[in-house]
Protein backbone atom coordinates (compact mmCIF):
# COMPACT_ATOMS: atom_id res chain seq x y z
CA UNK A 1 0.00 0.00 0.00
CA UNK A 2 1.86 3.23 -1.79
CA UNK A 3 1.77 6.43 0.32
CA UNK A 4 0.27 7.44 -3.31
CA UNK A 5 -2.45 5.30 -2.60
CA UNK A 6 -3.82 6.78 0.44
CA UNK A 7 -3.17 10.30 -1.06
CA UNK A 8 -5.54 9.23 -3.55
CA UNK A 9 -7.88 7.84 -1.71
CA UNK A 10 -8.04 10.83 1.11
CA UNK A 11 -8.52 13.09 -2.69
CA UNK A 12 -11.70 10.87 -3.00
CA UNK A 13 -12.97 11.97 0.27
CA UNK A 14 -12.62 15.58 -0.30
CA UNK A 15 -14.28 14.86 -3.75
CA UNK A 16 -17.08 12.87 -2.28
CA UNK A 17 -17.94 15.91 0.47
CA UNK A 18 -17.85 18.58 -2.20
CA UNK A 19 -20.18 16.28 -4.60
CA UNK A 20 -22.92 15.40 -1.52
CA UNK A 21 -22.34 19.24 -0.42
CA UNK A 22 -23.22 20.68 -4.30
CA UNK A 23 -26.28 17.75 -4.13
CA UNK A 24 -27.84 19.01 -0.55
CA UNK A 25 -27.59 22.64 -1.24
CA UNK A 26 -29.22 22.35 -4.44
CA UNK A 27 -31.78 20.52 -2.61
CA UNK A 28 -32.34 22.96 0.14
CA UNK A 29 -32.38 25.20 -2.92
CA UNK A 30 -35.24 23.63 -4.51
CA UNK A 31 -37.78 23.40 -1.49
CA UNK A 32 -40.15 25.65 -1.52
CA UNK A 33 -39.07 27.09 1.89
CA UNK A 34 -37.68 29.95 2.34
CA UNK A 35 -35.22 31.10 5.74
CA UNK A 36 -36.61 34.44 5.90
CA UNK A 37 -39.96 33.00 6.36
CA UNK A 38 -39.68 30.53 8.13
CA UNK A 39 -37.78 32.70 10.83
CA UNK A 40 -40.94 35.42 10.91
CA UNK A 41 -43.52 33.65 10.18
CA UNK A 42 -46.23 33.68 7.18
CA UNK A 43 -47.59 37.33 8.02
CA UNK A 44 -44.08 38.96 8.25
CA UNK A 45 -43.88 42.52 6.56
CA UNK A 46 -42.44 42.82 3.42
CA UNK A 47 -39.68 45.15 4.44
CA UNK A 48 -39.00 42.87 7.56
CA UNK A 49 -38.69 39.75 5.15
CA UNK A 50 -36.16 41.88 2.75
CA UNK A 51 -33.84 43.33 5.63
CA UNK A 52 -33.79 39.60 7.02
CA UNK A 53 -32.94 38.24 3.65
CA UNK A 54 -30.24 40.96 3.06
CA UNK A 55 -28.31 40.42 6.36
CA UNK A 56 -28.90 36.39 5.73
CA UNK A 57 -27.41 37.03 2.93
CA UNK A 58 -30.29 35.50 0.80
CA UNK A 59 -30.17 38.08 -1.65
CA UNK A 60 -27.11 36.83 -3.21
CA UNK A 61 -26.86 34.88 -6.32
CA UNK A 62 -26.99 30.86 -5.65
CA UNK A 63 -23.19 30.18 -6.43
CA UNK A 64 -22.78 33.13 -3.72
CA UNK A 65 -24.52 31.84 -1.19
CA UNK A 66 -23.20 28.04 -1.68
CA UNK A 67 -19.45 29.66 -2.05
CA UNK A 68 -20.38 31.55 1.87
CA UNK A 69 -21.75 28.29 3.18
CA UNK A 70 -19.00 26.14 1.93
CA UNK A 71 -16.16 28.58 2.92
CA UNK A 72 -17.85 28.54 6.27
CA UNK A 73 -17.90 24.55 6.43
CA UNK A 74 -14.27 24.53 6.06
CA UNK A 75 -13.46 26.78 8.93
CA UNK A 76 -15.94 24.16 10.83
CA UNK A 77 -19.05 26.24 10.95
CA UNK A 78 -22.08 24.42 9.96
CA UNK A 79 -24.32 27.18 10.45
CA UNK A 80 -27.53 28.10 12.50
CA UNK A 81 -30.63 25.75 13.05
CA UNK A 82 -33.40 28.07 11.90
CA UNK A 83 -35.51 25.94 14.57
CA UNK A 84 -33.69 26.81 17.62
CA UNK A 85 -31.53 29.45 17.26
CA UNK A 86 -28.02 27.51 18.28
CA UNK A 87 -25.61 26.61 16.11
CA UNK A 88 -25.96 23.48 14.19
CA UNK A 89 -22.46 21.86 14.50
CA UNK A 90 -22.41 21.20 17.94
CA UNK A 91 -25.88 19.67 18.04
CA UNK A 92 -25.25 17.23 15.22
CA UNK A 93 -21.86 16.37 15.91
CA UNK A 94 -23.16 15.56 19.74
CA UNK A 95 -25.78 13.36 18.03
CA UNK A 96 -23.81 11.49 16.12
CA UNK A 97 -22.15 10.19 19.28
CA UNK A 98 -25.47 8.53 20.37
CA UNK A 99 -25.96 7.05 16.71
CA UNK A 100 -22.39 5.91 16.71
CA UNK A 101 -22.40 4.44 20.26
CA UNK A 102 -26.05 2.48 18.72
CA UNK A 103 -23.85 1.83 15.11
CA UNK A 104 -20.66 0.17 17.17
CA UNK A 105 -22.79 -2.15 19.47
CA UNK A 106 -24.90 -3.37 16.80
CA UNK A 107 -21.96 -4.11 14.53
CA UNK A 108 -20.37 -5.80 17.73
CA UNK A 109 -23.54 -7.89 18.76
CA UNK A 110 -23.81 -8.87 14.48
CA UNK A 111 -20.52 -10.08 14.22
CA UNK A 112 -20.61 -12.22 17.59
CA UNK A 113 -23.82 -13.93 16.11
CA UNK A 114 -23.63 -13.52 12.44
CA UNK A 115 -19.74 -15.00 11.83
CA UNK A 116 -20.58 -18.40 13.85
CA UNK A 117 -23.66 -18.47 11.52
CA UNK A 118 -22.05 -17.92 8.34
CA UNK A 119 -19.05 -20.72 9.48
CA UNK A 120 -21.65 -23.52 10.36
CA UNK A 121 -23.73 -23.15 7.03
CA UNK A 122 -20.83 -23.39 5.17
CA UNK A 123 -19.02 -26.31 6.97
CA UNK A 124 -22.42 -27.67 7.07
CA UNK A 125 -23.66 -26.91 3.39
CA UNK A 126 -26.93 -28.94 2.27
CA UNK A 127 -27.23 -29.92 5.80
CA UNK A 128 -30.59 -28.65 8.16
CA UNK A 129 -28.21 -25.88 9.90
CA UNK A 130 -27.70 -24.47 6.55
CA UNK A 131 -31.29 -24.70 5.56
CA UNK A 132 -32.05 -22.71 9.18
CA UNK A 133 -29.53 -20.46 8.69
CA UNK A 134 -30.62 -19.56 5.05
CA UNK A 135 -34.25 -19.28 6.13
CA UNK A 136 -32.97 -16.82 8.77
CA UNK A 137 -31.05 -14.70 6.77
CA UNK A 138 -34.34 -14.48 4.35
CA UNK A 139 -36.15 -13.43 6.94
CA UNK A 140 -33.83 -11.31 8.21
CA UNK A 141 -33.43 -9.38 4.96
CA UNK A 142 -37.68 -9.14 4.53
CA UNK A 143 -38.36 -7.58 6.83
CA UNK A 144 -38.05 -3.30 7.60
CA UNK A 145 -36.27 -2.20 10.54
CA UNK A 146 -39.84 -0.34 11.39
CA UNK A 147 -41.58 -3.47 11.18
CA UNK A 148 -38.58 -5.75 13.27
CA UNK A 149 -38.97 -2.89 15.39
CA UNK A 150 -42.32 -2.80 16.53
CA UNK A 151 -43.27 -5.96 16.61
CA UNK A 152 -40.04 -6.11 19.27
CA UNK A 153 -41.57 -3.19 21.20
CA UNK A 154 -44.73 -4.76 21.01
CA UNK A 155 -43.60 -8.61 22.36
CA UNK A 156 -40.32 -7.37 24.52
CA UNK A 157 -42.16 -4.07 26.08
CA UNK A 158 -45.60 -4.37 25.93
CA UNK A 159 -45.90 -8.25 26.69
CA UNK A 160 -43.57 -9.27 28.44
CA UNK A 161 -42.58 -5.76 29.83
CA UNK A 162 -38.77 -7.23 29.57
CA UNK A 163 -37.35 -3.71 28.79
CA UNK A 164 -38.85 -0.33 28.43
CA UNK A 165 -40.56 0.17 25.03
CA UNK A 166 -38.43 3.22 23.78
CA UNK A 167 -36.09 6.71 24.84
CA UNK A 168 -32.91 7.60 25.70
CA UNK A 169 -30.69 7.52 28.99
CA UNK A 170 -27.06 8.55 28.80
CA UNK A 171 -24.62 5.52 29.75
CA UNK A 172 -23.04 8.21 32.13
CA UNK A 173 -26.36 8.75 33.71
CA UNK A 174 -27.73 5.86 34.69
CA UNK A 175 -25.36 2.75 33.32
CA UNK A 176 -27.82 0.31 33.91
CA UNK A 177 -31.05 1.98 32.62
CA UNK A 178 -29.04 3.25 29.61
CA UNK A 179 -28.29 -0.30 28.79
CA UNK A 180 -31.70 -1.52 29.13
CA UNK A 181 -32.90 1.20 26.48
CA UNK A 182 -30.16 0.47 23.99
CA UNK A 183 -30.83 -3.22 24.24
CA UNK A 184 -33.91 -3.30 21.75
CA UNK A 185 -32.77 -0.94 19.18
CA UNK A 186 -29.04 -2.47 18.91
CA UNK A 187 -31.06 -6.35 18.37
CA UNK A 188 -33.29 -4.15 15.68
CA UNK A 189 -30.38 -3.02 13.43
CA UNK A 190 -28.42 -6.15 13.83
CA UNK A 191 -30.86 -8.18 12.51
CA UNK A 192 -30.71 -7.43 8.52
CA UNK A 193 -26.87 -7.08 9.44
CA UNK A 194 -26.87 -10.24 10.43
CA UNK A 195 -28.90 -11.77 7.81
CA UNK A 196 -26.35 -10.06 5.13
CA UNK A 197 -22.82 -10.89 6.76
CA UNK A 198 -23.84 -14.36 7.87
CA UNK A 199 -24.84 -15.08 4.24
CA UNK A 200 -21.79 -12.93 2.83
CA UNK A 201 -19.22 -15.30 5.08
CA UNK A 202 -21.23 -18.49 3.87
CA UNK A 203 -20.70 -17.89 0.51
CA UNK A 204 -16.88 -16.73 0.66
CA UNK A 205 -16.20 -19.73 3.47
CA UNK A 206 -17.79 -22.02 0.85
CA UNK A 207 -15.32 -20.59 -2.21
CA UNK A 208 -12.25 -20.72 0.01
CA UNK A 209 -13.17 -24.70 0.74
CA UNK A 210 -13.09 -25.79 -2.35
CA UNK A 211 -9.66 -24.19 -3.46
CA UNK A 212 -6.87 -26.29 -3.79
CA UNK A 213 -4.61 -25.25 -1.20
CA UNK A 214 -7.38 -25.96 1.27
CA UNK A 215 -7.51 -29.76 -0.27
CA UNK A 216 -3.40 -29.95 -0.02
CA UNK A 217 -3.71 -28.81 3.68
CA UNK A 218 -6.05 -31.60 4.15
CA UNK A 219 -4.13 -34.10 1.89
CA UNK A 220 -1.14 -33.49 4.19
CA UNK A 221 -3.28 -34.76 7.21
CA UNK A 222 -3.87 -31.82 8.88
CA UNK A 223 -7.41 -32.34 10.73
CA UNK A 224 -10.56 -30.71 9.04
CA UNK A 225 -10.96 -28.28 12.55
CA UNK A 226 -6.81 -27.26 11.72
CA UNK A 227 -7.63 -26.52 8.70
CA UNK A 228 -10.88 -24.32 8.92
CA UNK A 229 -9.18 -22.82 11.82
CA UNK A 230 -5.31 -21.94 10.25
CA UNK A 231 -6.24 -21.91 6.39
CA UNK A 232 -9.77 -21.28 5.73
CA UNK A 233 -11.15 -18.53 8.31
CA UNK A 234 -8.08 -16.31 7.67
CA UNK A 235 -8.77 -16.06 3.96
CA UNK A 236 -12.73 -15.98 3.96
CA UNK A 237 -12.95 -13.33 6.66
CA UNK A 238 -10.83 -10.80 5.10
CA UNK A 239 -13.67 -9.93 2.70
CA UNK A 240 -16.22 -9.24 5.67
CA UNK A 241 -14.08 -6.04 6.72
CA UNK A 242 -15.29 -4.45 3.10
CA UNK A 243 -18.41 -6.02 3.62
CA UNK A 244 -19.56 -4.51 6.93
CA UNK A 245 -17.78 -0.62 6.14
CA UNK A 246 -20.15 -0.92 3.25
CA UNK A 247 -22.84 -1.79 5.04
CA UNK A 248 -22.58 1.20 7.15
CA UNK A 249 -24.34 3.13 4.15
CA UNK A 250 -27.36 0.50 5.05
CA UNK A 251 -26.92 1.30 9.05
CA UNK A 252 -27.05 4.71 8.14
CA UNK A 253 -30.11 4.49 6.67
CA UNK A 254 -31.29 2.09 9.28
CA UNK A 255 -30.06 4.28 12.30
CA UNK A 256 -32.70 7.04 10.77
CA UNK A 257 -36.09 4.81 11.64
CA UNK A 258 -34.64 2.79 14.55
CA UNK A 259 -34.11 6.31 16.53
CA UNK A 260 -37.42 7.73 15.31
CA UNK A 261 -39.53 4.60 16.74
CA UNK A 262 -37.37 4.57 19.76
CA UNK A 263 -36.97 8.36 20.35
CA UNK A 264 -33.16 8.13 20.33
CA UNK A 265 -31.51 11.69 19.90
CA UNK A 266 -29.78 10.47 17.57
CA UNK A 267 -28.28 12.00 14.36
CA UNK A 268 -31.16 10.38 12.19
CA UNK A 269 -33.71 11.77 14.62
CA UNK A 270 -32.09 15.14 14.34
CA UNK A 271 -32.57 14.58 10.32
CA UNK A 272 -36.29 13.66 10.29
CA UNK A 273 -36.40 16.79 13.05
CA UNK A 274 -34.82 19.10 10.50
CA UNK A 275 -36.36 17.70 7.81
CA UNK A 276 -39.93 18.03 8.82
CA UNK A 277 -39.38 21.37 10.26
CA UNK A 278 -37.54 22.36 6.94
CA UNK A 279 -34.46 23.66 8.85
CA UNK A 280 -32.09 24.18 6.20
CA UNK A 281 -28.98 24.65 7.40
CA UNK A 282 -29.09 21.30 9.88
CA UNK A 283 -30.60 18.75 7.30
CA UNK A 284 -27.51 20.10 5.08
CA UNK A 285 -25.29 19.61 8.29
CA UNK A 286 -26.43 16.35 9.02
CA UNK A 287 -26.60 15.14 5.16
CA UNK A 288 -22.85 16.05 5.05
CA UNK A 289 -21.88 14.67 8.38
CA UNK A 290 -23.35 11.05 7.65
CA UNK A 291 -21.78 10.99 4.11
CA UNK A 292 -18.76 11.87 5.63
CA UNK A 293 -18.93 9.21 8.28
CA UNK A 294 -19.40 6.47 5.58
CA UNK A 295 -16.62 7.81 3.56
CA UNK A 296 -14.31 7.70 6.73
CA UNK A 297 -15.60 4.48 7.50
CA UNK A 298 -14.58 2.78 3.92
CA UNK A 299 -11.40 4.83 3.68
CA UNK A 300 -10.20 2.67 7.10
CA UNK A 301 -11.74 -0.34 6.05
CA UNK A 302 -10.18 -0.76 2.88
CA UNK A 303 -6.65 0.45 4.66
CA UNK A 304 -7.52 -2.24 7.25
CA UNK A 305 -7.76 -4.85 4.51
CA UNK A 306 -4.52 -4.01 2.25
CA UNK A 307 -2.91 -4.28 6.06
CA UNK A 308 -3.91 -7.54 7.07
CA UNK A 309 -3.63 -9.22 3.18
CA UNK A 310 -0.30 -8.15 2.14
CA UNK A 311 -1.02 -9.82 -1.21
CA UNK A 312 -3.57 -7.06 -2.21
CA UNK A 313 -1.27 -3.90 -4.12
CA UNK A 314 -3.01 -0.85 -4.12
CA UNK A 315 -1.39 1.73 -6.13
CA UNK B 1 -37.23 -20.79 -22.21
CA UNK B 2 -38.54 -24.45 -21.22
CA UNK B 3 -35.07 -25.48 -20.46
CA UNK B 4 -34.17 -22.40 -18.29
CA UNK B 5 -37.96 -22.58 -16.52
CA UNK B 6 -36.62 -26.11 -15.75
CA UNK B 7 -33.73 -25.15 -14.42
CA UNK B 8 -35.14 -22.18 -12.35
CA UNK B 9 -37.79 -24.26 -10.97
CA UNK B 10 -35.41 -27.39 -10.18
CA UNK B 11 -33.70 -25.00 -6.96
CA UNK B 12 -35.77 -24.57 -3.99
CA UNK B 13 -35.19 -20.85 -4.18
CA UNK B 14 -36.38 -20.53 -7.89
CA UNK B 15 -39.57 -22.36 -6.61
CA UNK B 16 -40.82 -20.90 -3.59
CA UNK B 17 -39.65 -17.94 -5.29
CA UNK B 18 -41.64 -18.07 -8.30
CA UNK B 19 -44.97 -19.01 -6.61
CA UNK B 20 -45.07 -16.30 -3.89
CA UNK B 21 -44.21 -13.70 -6.63
CA UNK B 22 -46.95 -15.13 -8.47
CA UNK B 23 -49.86 -15.05 -5.83
CA UNK B 24 -48.24 -11.84 -5.23
CA UNK B 25 -49.21 -11.16 -8.63
CA UNK B 26 -52.27 -12.18 -8.75
CA UNK B 27 -53.54 -10.52 -5.67
CA UNK B 28 -52.43 -7.28 -7.43
CA UNK B 29 -54.33 -8.15 -10.53
CA UNK B 30 -57.73 -10.34 -8.74
CA UNK B 31 -56.83 -8.49 -5.11
CA UNK B 32 -59.64 -6.01 -5.16
CA UNK B 33 -62.25 -7.91 -6.94
CA UNK B 34 -62.20 -10.53 -4.41
CA UNK B 35 -62.03 -8.69 -1.64
CA UNK B 36 -65.06 -10.11 0.80
CA UNK B 37 -65.91 -6.04 2.31
CA UNK B 38 -65.15 -2.57 1.13
CA UNK B 39 -61.31 -1.80 2.30
CA UNK B 40 -62.66 1.94 3.74
CA UNK B 41 -65.86 0.89 5.59
CA UNK B 42 -65.70 2.17 9.21
CA UNK B 43 -68.04 -0.16 11.39
CA UNK B 44 -67.36 1.01 14.81
CA UNK B 45 -69.35 -1.74 16.40
CA UNK B 46 -66.74 -3.98 14.84
CA UNK B 47 -63.62 -3.10 16.43
CA UNK B 48 -60.31 -4.55 16.80
CA UNK B 49 -62.19 -8.40 15.87
CA UNK B 50 -59.78 -11.13 15.98
CA UNK B 51 -59.79 -13.36 12.88
CA UNK B 52 -63.65 -14.94 11.75
CA UNK B 53 -65.32 -16.77 9.28
CA UNK B 54 -66.51 -12.90 8.47
CA UNK B 55 -63.12 -11.00 8.71
CA UNK B 56 -60.62 -13.72 8.07
CA UNK B 57 -57.97 -11.87 9.44
CA UNK B 58 -60.05 -9.60 11.58
CA UNK B 59 -60.73 -6.40 11.86
CA UNK B 60 -58.61 -3.02 12.61
CA UNK B 61 -58.84 0.16 15.14
CA UNK B 62 -61.51 1.52 12.79
CA UNK B 63 -63.43 -1.62 11.98
CA UNK B 64 -62.30 -2.07 8.84
CA UNK B 65 -61.45 -5.54 7.62
CA UNK B 66 -57.59 -6.54 7.44
CA UNK B 67 -57.75 -8.46 4.70
CA UNK B 68 -59.61 -6.69 2.35
CA UNK B 69 -57.40 -4.03 2.84
CA UNK B 70 -54.03 -6.16 2.44
CA UNK B 71 -55.77 -7.09 -0.94
CA UNK B 72 -56.10 -4.04 -2.08
CA UNK B 73 -53.12 -2.08 -0.73
CA UNK B 74 -51.07 -4.77 -2.72
CA UNK B 75 -51.50 -2.35 -6.01
CA UNK B 76 -50.40 0.52 -3.69
CA UNK B 77 -47.48 -1.05 -2.19
CA UNK B 78 -45.96 -3.75 -4.88
CA UNK B 79 -46.89 -2.18 -8.26
CA UNK B 80 -44.98 1.24 -7.38
CA UNK B 81 -42.28 -0.91 -5.98
CA UNK B 82 -41.80 -2.86 -9.71
CA UNK B 83 -42.35 0.81 -11.46
CA UNK B 84 -39.97 2.71 -9.22
CA UNK B 85 -36.99 -0.15 -9.44
CA UNK B 86 -37.60 -0.42 -13.24
CA UNK B 87 -37.71 3.40 -13.55
CA UNK B 88 -34.48 3.67 -11.29
CA UNK B 89 -32.68 0.61 -13.38
CA UNK B 90 -33.79 1.83 -16.91
CA UNK B 91 -31.73 5.64 -15.67
CA UNK B 92 -28.99 3.59 -13.45
CA UNK B 93 -28.24 1.50 -17.03
CA UNK B 94 -28.33 4.12 -19.41
CA UNK B 95 -26.02 6.48 -16.92
CA UNK B 96 -23.31 2.97 -16.83
CA UNK B 97 -23.50 2.21 -20.46
CA UNK B 98 -22.75 5.72 -21.41
CA UNK B 99 -19.73 5.55 -19.12
CA UNK B 100 -18.32 2.22 -19.86
CA UNK B 101 -19.00 3.17 -23.43
CA UNK B 102 -16.94 6.54 -22.73
CA UNK B 103 -14.20 5.22 -20.77
CA UNK B 104 -11.26 6.73 -19.97
CA UNK B 105 -11.52 9.76 -17.81
CA UNK B 106 -15.25 10.66 -18.59
CA UNK B 107 -15.73 7.10 -17.11
CA UNK B 108 -13.67 7.81 -13.82
CA UNK B 109 -15.35 10.82 -13.47
CA UNK B 110 -18.89 9.63 -13.98
CA UNK B 111 -18.26 6.31 -11.66
CA UNK B 112 -16.42 8.59 -8.71
CA UNK B 113 -19.26 11.06 -8.96
CA UNK B 114 -21.70 8.04 -8.54
CA UNK B 115 -19.36 6.72 -5.36
CA UNK B 116 -19.80 10.35 -3.90
CA UNK B 117 -23.77 10.23 -4.17
CA UNK B 118 -23.96 6.66 -3.00
CA UNK B 119 -22.63 8.15 0.19
CA UNK B 120 -25.79 9.32 1.06
CA UNK B 121 -28.08 6.52 2.15
CA UNK B 122 -30.70 5.43 0.13
CA UNK B 123 -33.49 6.01 2.90
CA UNK B 124 -32.06 9.42 3.36
CA UNK B 125 -31.60 10.75 -0.45
CA UNK B 126 -35.47 9.60 -0.90
CA UNK B 127 -36.80 11.10 2.51
CA UNK B 128 -34.79 14.04 1.14
CA UNK B 129 -36.61 14.20 -2.58
CA UNK B 130 -39.88 13.33 -1.37
CA UNK B 131 -39.92 16.27 1.61
CA UNK B 132 -38.49 18.42 -2.05
CA UNK B 133 -41.24 17.17 -4.02
CA UNK B 134 -44.46 16.92 -1.19
CA UNK B 135 -45.29 13.88 0.39
CA UNK B 136 -47.25 11.38 -2.16
CA UNK B 137 -47.18 8.37 -3.63
CA UNK B 138 -46.27 9.63 -7.29
CA UNK B 139 -43.52 11.38 -5.71
CA UNK B 140 -42.27 8.59 -3.45
CA UNK B 141 -41.77 6.45 -6.63
CA UNK B 142 -39.76 9.28 -8.30
CA UNK B 143 -37.58 9.70 -4.61
CA UNK B 144 -36.89 5.81 -4.95
CA UNK B 145 -36.00 5.68 -8.81
CA UNK B 146 -33.80 8.17 -7.74
CA UNK B 147 -31.80 6.47 -4.95
CA UNK B 148 -32.01 3.07 -7.02
CA UNK B 149 -30.39 4.95 -9.62
CA UNK B 150 -26.71 5.05 -9.03
CA UNK B 151 -26.19 1.58 -8.00
CA UNK B 152 -27.71 0.18 -10.78
CA UNK B 153 -25.49 2.31 -12.67
CA UNK B 154 -22.49 1.23 -10.93
CA UNK B 155 -23.80 -2.55 -11.60
CA UNK B 156 -24.39 -1.83 -15.11
CA UNK B 157 -21.08 -0.19 -15.91
CA UNK B 158 -18.84 -2.97 -14.42
CA UNK B 159 -21.51 -6.16 -16.60
CA UNK B 160 -20.98 -4.21 -19.59
CA UNK B 161 -16.66 -3.62 -18.80
CA UNK B 162 -16.62 -7.59 -18.01
CA UNK B 163 -18.81 -8.75 -21.07
CA UNK B 164 -16.59 -6.80 -23.68
CA UNK B 165 -13.90 -8.66 -22.74
CA UNK B 166 -15.40 -11.48 -23.11
CA UNK B 167 -13.65 -14.02 -25.70
CA UNK B 168 -17.09 -14.69 -27.56
CA UNK B 169 -17.02 -10.66 -28.26
CA UNK B 170 -13.35 -10.55 -29.31
CA UNK B 171 -14.36 -13.83 -31.60
CA UNK B 172 -17.73 -11.99 -33.18
CA UNK B 173 -15.27 -8.92 -33.88
CA UNK B 174 -12.27 -11.38 -35.41
CA UNK B 175 -15.43 -12.72 -37.73
CA UNK B 176 -15.97 -9.28 -38.68
CA UNK B 177 -19.26 -8.57 -37.47
CA UNK B 178 -20.96 -5.39 -37.64
CA UNK B 179 -20.43 -3.09 -34.06
CA UNK B 180 -24.18 -3.15 -33.98
CA UNK B 181 -24.42 -7.00 -34.64
CA UNK B 182 -21.98 -7.38 -31.43
CA UNK B 183 -23.75 -5.01 -29.01
CA UNK B 184 -27.37 -6.67 -30.31
CA UNK B 185 -26.47 -10.57 -30.10
CA UNK B 186 -23.77 -10.63 -28.50
CA UNK B 187 -23.46 -8.63 -26.00
CA UNK B 188 -26.70 -7.18 -24.93
CA UNK B 189 -28.38 -11.01 -23.98
CA UNK B 190 -25.56 -11.39 -21.63
CA UNK B 191 -25.64 -8.05 -20.05
CA UNK B 192 -29.31 -8.01 -19.44
CA UNK B 193 -29.42 -11.30 -17.17
CA UNK B 194 -27.14 -9.93 -14.50
CA UNK B 195 -28.86 -6.35 -14.63
CA UNK B 196 -32.73 -8.91 -13.91
CA UNK B 197 -31.55 -10.41 -11.60
CA UNK B 198 -29.99 -7.61 -9.74
CA UNK B 199 -33.79 -5.94 -10.09
CA UNK B 200 -35.67 -9.03 -9.07
CA UNK B 201 -33.82 -8.47 -5.45
CA UNK B 202 -34.31 -4.59 -5.58
CA UNK B 203 -37.77 -4.63 -5.91
CA UNK B 204 -38.04 -6.17 -2.09
CA UNK B 205 -35.85 -3.22 -1.41
CA UNK B 206 -37.98 -1.07 -3.27
CA UNK B 207 -40.85 -2.47 -1.14
CA UNK B 208 -39.34 -2.13 2.15
CA UNK B 209 -38.29 1.88 1.09
CA UNK B 210 -41.89 2.86 0.15
CA UNK B 211 -43.45 1.09 3.21
CA UNK B 212 -40.52 2.94 5.38
CA UNK B 213 -41.39 6.40 3.56
CA UNK B 214 -45.56 5.76 4.34
CA UNK B 215 -44.21 4.97 7.95
CA UNK B 216 -42.49 7.67 8.33
CA UNK B 217 -45.53 10.07 6.96
CA UNK B 218 -44.18 10.70 3.37
CA UNK B 219 -45.38 8.53 1.37
CA UNK B 220 -48.97 7.12 0.83
CA UNK B 221 -51.67 9.27 3.16
CA UNK B 222 -54.12 7.78 5.27
CA UNK B 223 -57.19 6.52 4.44
CA UNK B 224 -55.21 4.64 1.83
CA UNK B 225 -54.13 1.16 2.32
CA UNK B 226 -50.75 1.14 1.72
CA UNK B 227 -48.63 -2.20 4.17
CA UNK B 228 -46.05 0.25 5.62
CA UNK B 229 -49.22 3.23 6.74
CA UNK B 230 -50.98 0.47 7.71
CA UNK B 231 -48.26 -0.48 10.23
CA UNK B 232 -47.77 3.00 11.23
CA UNK B 233 -50.89 3.71 11.95
CA UNK B 234 -51.43 -0.16 13.69
CA UNK B 235 -48.67 1.39 16.20
CA UNK B 236 -50.97 3.27 18.68
CA UNK B 237 -53.46 0.31 18.63
CA UNK B 238 -51.15 -3.01 18.84
CA UNK B 239 -51.77 -3.42 22.52
CA UNK B 240 -55.21 -4.34 21.92
CA UNK B 241 -55.07 -6.61 18.92
CA UNK B 242 -51.75 -7.45 17.95
CA UNK B 243 -53.31 -8.61 14.38
CA UNK B 244 -53.73 -5.16 13.09
CA UNK B 245 -49.84 -4.49 13.25
CA UNK B 246 -49.07 -8.35 12.37
CA UNK B 247 -51.28 -8.85 9.37
CA UNK B 248 -49.42 -5.96 7.04
CA UNK B 249 -46.12 -6.78 8.23
CA UNK B 250 -46.55 -10.48 7.17
CA UNK B 251 -47.27 -9.18 3.76
CA UNK B 252 -44.60 -6.72 3.47
CA UNK B 253 -42.56 -10.00 4.52
CA UNK B 254 -43.80 -12.12 1.96
CA UNK B 255 -43.43 -9.90 -0.62
CA UNK B 256 -39.66 -9.51 -0.04
CA UNK B 257 -38.99 -12.82 0.38
CA UNK B 258 -40.83 -13.56 -2.54
CA UNK B 259 -38.62 -11.53 -4.72
CA UNK B 260 -35.37 -11.78 -3.05
CA UNK B 261 -35.73 -15.95 -3.34
CA UNK B 262 -36.91 -15.58 -6.99
CA UNK B 263 -33.73 -13.57 -7.82
CA UNK B 264 -31.37 -16.14 -6.06
CA UNK B 265 -33.27 -18.63 -8.08
CA UNK B 266 -33.08 -16.93 -11.55
CA UNK B 267 -29.07 -16.02 -10.51
CA UNK B 268 -28.47 -19.95 -10.23
CA UNK B 269 -30.79 -20.65 -13.49
CA UNK B 270 -28.65 -18.01 -15.36
CA UNK B 271 -25.52 -19.30 -14.57
CA UNK B 272 -24.88 -23.03 -15.53
CA UNK B 273 -21.39 -23.18 -13.97
CA UNK B 274 -22.57 -22.81 -9.81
Amino acid sequence: MSPNYIAKRLVMIVYTLFIVSLIVFAITQILPADAAVMMLGENATQEALDALRQTMGLDAPIWQQYATWFWHVLQGDLGTSLRTGQPVGPAMFEALGRSLLLAFLSIGLMLIIAIPLGIVAAVRRGKVADMVVSLVSYAGVALPEFVTATVAVLVFADWMKWLPPTGYVPLTENFASGIAHLVLPVCVISVILIAHVSRMVRSELVDVLHTDYIRAARLKGISRGDVLRRHALRNALLPTITIVALDVGYLLGGVIVVEEIFAIPGIGRQLIVAIQARDLPAIQAGVLIMAATYSIVNFIADILYAWLDKRIQYD
Amino acid sequence: MTEFMKRLLRTPQGFIGLALVLLVLLIVVFGPMIAPHDPEKLSPLARYKGPSLDYWLGTDQYGRDIFSRLLIGARATVVMAVLATIAGTLVGAFIGTTSAFLGGRADELIMRTIDAIMSIPSLLFALLVVNLLGSSTVNALVAVAIAFAPGMARITRSVALSVRKQDYVNAAIARGESSAYIIRREMLPNVIAPIIVEMTIRVSFAVMLFATLSFLGLGAQPPAAEWGLMVSEARRYMHLSAGILIWPSVAIAVVAVGFNLLGDGLRDALNPRT
